[in-house]
């Protein structure tokens, strides 16, 4: 389960107005997709969910409770780029969410609970169709192989909400359209909520049950930081959902 | 034909070349000795490759008569104890401030500007103060090469903290790492290679300093060796004596290498 609300955001930097007046409520098991222009504010949007940045004024509610004011791991992330560590393995990547939870000091699990986590790895690793590279290091990796083990690696703690920020921004054309089948099918099989920022107006409508557009609502020509932008546009997009839930409309 | 950029030595010319400023070297000095000493076989200043040769043999493999040591492995043992003992101090303690600057906002704050002043610090200018608080021992010249290394490598360190994308640090929380965690499981680990970069870095400063110590107060090591024959003008003495640092400067600079490439794999650029 994870609702989200966002009741009159505001977020002002000084004197420049980014957003204002965002207000949402999104339901459980959402998919989310933002577009908006650049500098509209829709990855400050995104960093406000993720707990990097704090609204100047309102409140984001996860299932009723005001969000931490810091990034954990109910909210899960892939950045466009730098989301791996580059000092670990793919398989050791995608371990480290649960060897961090099992082990508090160390940050290392040892014997049994090491083998656990693994073929927990592994499995992630497969289903995302990395199995074969979990040796390698993220360098080594394309472009495309990177952002699936960056899933993987949110993935695996259970996120109740997956928070994407164009992930799929720098892939290849062909690569994009596995990536699509891909989030959706991890979307579908946990039940994450999913907010995605995206450039791509084709990829959003294809991927969102929920579209939103952040925009300005008023401009002022002599002084363009006097206002922020909002949500212009909010589309409920129910095509995609019917076609990837088969339990949709029944209460988890 | 081609532009210079684009003419590459190929494996033999490159190996060449590279030798050639050495070849160089040593005709100049085995010409400019000859003339010398042709001129007055007594001149100290250009001695003949032979000369030094058996100056070497005496100071490598005999004992010296008044203390019955092998002077020349005395004294390599000496330098060498004092500088890994003290880049050993240098290297964890700089570690330690990097990362606890580097990753603790407080902390920085706290100790940034302390460092920063620190290492404005002229190493020599507190020399002295070492030789009166610590003594003509060991102690102040190990003190000498850590206060003149070690803030340096963890400003350099620091800034390499700095310099990880922030998109790292906030995955790691989200996949629930503590300020602990974050240290021991994200930072530190990409801070080895680094360490071991700007260890390679400062490599010429800790002789530096360890040959100033030795200089002013010591009776073993080769930088004292050196300026104690000095006064004897003895260059059958100081050449070798300066090949040999260096030869041991290089070395480390090429052990430090390769333990950098073996021990961390992911950090070397593709090839």
């Amino acid at each position: 389960m994870a609702t989200v609300s966002v009741r009159n955001v505001w977020k002002e930097y000084g004197a420049q107005v980014v957003l204002e007046n965002v207000r949402l409520e999104i339901a459980d098991h959402e998919f989310v997709t933002i577009v908006g222009a650049s500098g509209c504010g829709k990855t400050t949007f995104l960093k406000m969910l993720l707990g990097m940045e704090q609204p100047s004024r309102g409140q984001i509610l996860i299932d009723g409770v005001p969000i931490r004011p810091e990034p954990d791991p109910a909210r899960g992330v892939v950045f466009q780029r730098y989301s791996s560590f580059p000092h670990l393995t793919v398989l050791d990547n995608v371990m480290l969410g649960l060897e961090l939870a099992g082990a508090r000091l160390s940050g290392k699990l040892f014997g049994g609970a090491r083998r656990a986590a693994r073929a927990a790895a592994l499995a992630t690793l497969h289903s995302v169709g990395l199995a074969q590279a979990c040796d390698r290091y993220p360098a080594q990796l394309s472009g495309g192989m990177q952002q699936r083990m960056s899933i993987a690696q949110a993935v695996i703690c259970k996120p109740k909400i997956l928070l994407l920020d164009e992930p799929f921004g720098a892939l290849d054309p062909g690569v994009t359209a596995d990536m699509h089948e891909l989030i959706l099918k991890l979307w579908a099989e946990n039940r994450m909520t999913i907010f995605m920022v995206s450039h791509d107006i084709k990829e959003s409508f294809t991927l969102g049950t929920r579209l939103l557009t952040f925009d300005k609502l008023r401009h002022d020509p002599q002084a363009p930081e006097a206002y922020g932008a909002s949500v212009t546009y909010d589309m409920p997009l129910n095509r995609r959902a019917a076609a990837h839930l088969p339990a949709a409309g029944t209460p988890a | 034909m081609r532009r210079l950029i684009n003419q590459h030595p190929g494996r033999g010319a490159r190996l060449a070349l590279g030798v050639l400023p050495f070849a160089a070297l040593l005709a100049a000095y085995v010409v400019a000795s000859h003339l010398r000493l042709a001129e007055n076989p007594n001149d100290k200043l250009l001695p003949s490759l032979g000369t030094i040769a058996h100056t070497f043999h005496a100071y490598a493999f005999e004992q010296d008569k008044r203390t019955g040591l092998v002077l020349f492995w005395t004294d390599t043992w000496a330098s060498l104890r004092r500088i890994s003992f003290a880049l050993l101090i240098s290297a964890s303690s700089a570690m330690l401030l990097a990362i606890t600057i580097g990753v603790v906002p407080r902390l920085r704050a706290l100790l940034s500007p302390a460092l920063s002043t620190v290492a404005m610090i002229p190493p020599l200018a507190v020399l002295p103060i070492l030789f009166i608080v610590l003594g003509l021992e060991e102690t102040s010249k190990i003190a000498l090469i850590v206060i003149g290394t070690a803030p340096c490598i963890a400003r350099d360190l620091a800034l390499r903290v700095g310099e990880l994308p922030k998109e790292q640090i906030v995955k790691a929380q989200t996949l629930g790492a503590s300020t602990w965690q974050v240290a021991v499981r994200v930072v530190v680990p990409q801070m080895w290679p680094r360490l071991i970069d700007s260890l390679r870095l400062s490599m010429g400063a800790t002789w530096l300093f360890l040959i100033a110590a030795e200089a002013i107060a010591s009776t073993e090591g080769l930088g004292y060796r050196i300026f104690l024959v000095r006064r004897y003008l003895a260059m059958d003495v100081i050449l070798p004596y300066v090949l040999w640092i260096t030869l041991l400067a290089v070395t480390a600079d090429a052990l430090l290498r390769l333990l950098r490439a073996r021990a961390f794999r992911w950090a070397e650029p593709e090839r």
